[in-house]
């Protein structure tokens, strides 16, 4: 069911992996997913609307930008992506 | 794990404070076992006449999946010897609720095997408490490390990787850490080591199985040299007193995060929990599951912000935040003072105090008759014929 994690671009397209269930709580959200069954936590609702948006966006960084993340924590947004990604939470919608 | 995107307050208070819903929780769906481990920590035997029917399962089934609840522990008991086991599991997972459940390996046939393998919803914990059959069977019962190793076999046989192999720490298998990892690498499986609690039948044996303090500094030396390959479902997080809080939440998530469901449908703190002192209502009650979670006096308490009592001054009570509750507990020892086990000692002086049989009895106990069960049998109510009926007929 889980797919190889891949290596992070954010000017690609990304998505919420399909075996990963979101659920959302007043710090952020709780990621479950079944294939890994592993663990995961957004610390910040903005980081869940991020992750939300993913699908619809044509890149990681769009998808920020739509969420209202301003410049100065683009990077720190970034990184936190780069992190689901290695974890197989999200993956590339091309190859989902 | 973790992503890191703010600042305070930190997930860790979110948790203590209590969720709406629990990550996951244990549920042990019957009473029924096969065999009669001298630590067995819900005291299982005999299956309860009161259990939890088909129907009733799934209503509860459909209450996690409104809630959102990941994942369901089951256990028991031998939980694989209830009839409508694969019945409840398949409704589980077609409800987006994951399975993990522990079994002893009784019922697990190849056919049953190929089953898990087409489930990718569905994991398996095999019990096992010694690598060597000697040390498991002096625990578990003669012939269970010879029906846990053909029930890897069976998984192994029928493609079945990665699944867990449950060790629960005791003085004698703690010398054979790197043989659990050996097994567990042979299946491709993972390992997944918990601590032993004084809770059920293992109140009347944990001052001759729990660890000694040298084996629980040895124990976090291994577990800290292999990282998150390692599970432990968080249950070492005293040890952390050591120095390096080990992978995991490391808190006390009795009631906050996670909780358990008994065979019958009570709703108690935690799987080491199981009496009444840590009873919370029943899903038989109104509102059901939903409502125990959320409204009962005892888990509310429990998400009240904690002091730290006697361990507030402690320099380790960031890491260790007291240690186990259930542990103290069944010990005799204050819910605020130091575990039993503290690295640093200062749970002796506690210990000392407690007379001899002045210790909380665990209750219900279902251990069966005629077994070594260490708890008296109560008199004065004839035996239900139905409890005494053969868990695997």
């Amino acid at each position: 069911m889980s797919t190889k994690p891949q290596e992070f671009d954010v000017d690609r397209a990304w998505q919420l992996h399909p075996g990963v269930a979101v659920r959302p709580e007043r710090f952020g959200a709780l990621l479950y997913h079944f294939g890994t069954r592993r663990l995961s936590f957004l610390k910040t609702p903005m980081l869940l609307d991020v992750v939300q948006g993913l699908a619809d966006a044509p890149s990681a960084r769009d998808a920020c930008r739509n969420a209202g993340v301003d410049d100065s924590q683009a990077a720190m947004y970034h990184r936190a992506l780069a992190g689901l990604a290695a974890t197989d939470m999200i993956c590339e919608q091309a190859v989902a | 794990m973790t992503i890191d995107a703010a600042p305070a307050p930190s997930l860790l208070d979110h948790f203590e404070l209590g969720l709406d819903a629990p990550i996951c929780l244990t549920w042990e769906l019957t009473y029924a076992c096969n065999l009669s481990c001298t630590h067995c920590l819900s005291s299982s035997g005999r299956r309860d006449p009161r259990e939890l029917s088909t129907a009733e399962c799934k209503a509860v089934i459909d209450t996690l999946e409104r809630m959102q609840v990941f994942y369901v522990n089951i256990g028991g008991g031998e939980p694989t010897v209830r009839s409508d086991f694969w019945e409840l599991v398949d409704y589980a997972t077609a409800h987006h609720v994951g399975v993990k459940f522990s079994t002893n390996g009784i019922k697990l046939t190849p056919d049953v095997a190929q089953r898990i393998a087409g489930n990718s919803y569905v994991d398996v914990q095999i019990s096992l408490d010694g690598a060597t059959a000697e040390v498991n069977d002096a625990i578990r019962g003669d012939g269970s490390y010879a029906t846990a190793i053909r029930a890897m076999d069976n998984l192994a046989a029928a493609g079945v990787t990665g699944f867990k192999i449950s060790v629960v720490m005791t003085r004698h298998n703690v010398t054979q850490l790197d043989a659990f990892k050996a097994i567990a690498d042979r299946y491709d499986a993972q390992l997944r080591l918990t601590r032993l609690r004084p809770s059920g039948r293992g109140a009347a044996v944990w001052n001759d199985l729990h660890m000694y303090a040298e084996q629980q500094r040895e124990l976090y030396d291994w577990l800290l040299a292999h990282g998150e390959g390692v599970l432990t479902g968080d249950s070492f997080f005293h040890l952390g007193a050591y120095g390096e809080a080990l992978p995991g939440l490391n808190l006390c998530g009795a009631g906050r995060v996670v909780c358990l469901i008994d065979p019958v449908g009570d709703v108690y703190a935690c799987p080491f929990a199981i009496h009444e002192q840590f009873f919370a209502g029943s899903v038989r009650d109104d509102g059901g599951f939903e409502r125990v979670w959320q409204e009962s006096q005892l888990f509310l308490e429990l998400r009240s912000p904690q002091t730290g009592g006697a361990c507030h001054s402690c320099s380790a009570y960031d890491v260790c935040r007291g240690g186990c509750m259930a542990a103290k507990f069944f010990t005799g020892l204050d819910l605020d003072g130091p575990d039993p086990e503290c690295v640093k000692g200062h749970g002796e002086p506690g210990l000392a105090l407690v007379a001899p049989g002045a210790t909380p009895v665990p209750t219900p106990d279902h251990s069966r008759r005629g077994r070594q069960a260490p708890v008296p049998i109560s008199i004065g109510r004839r035996p239900d014929r139905a409890c005494d009926a053969s868990p695997l007929s």
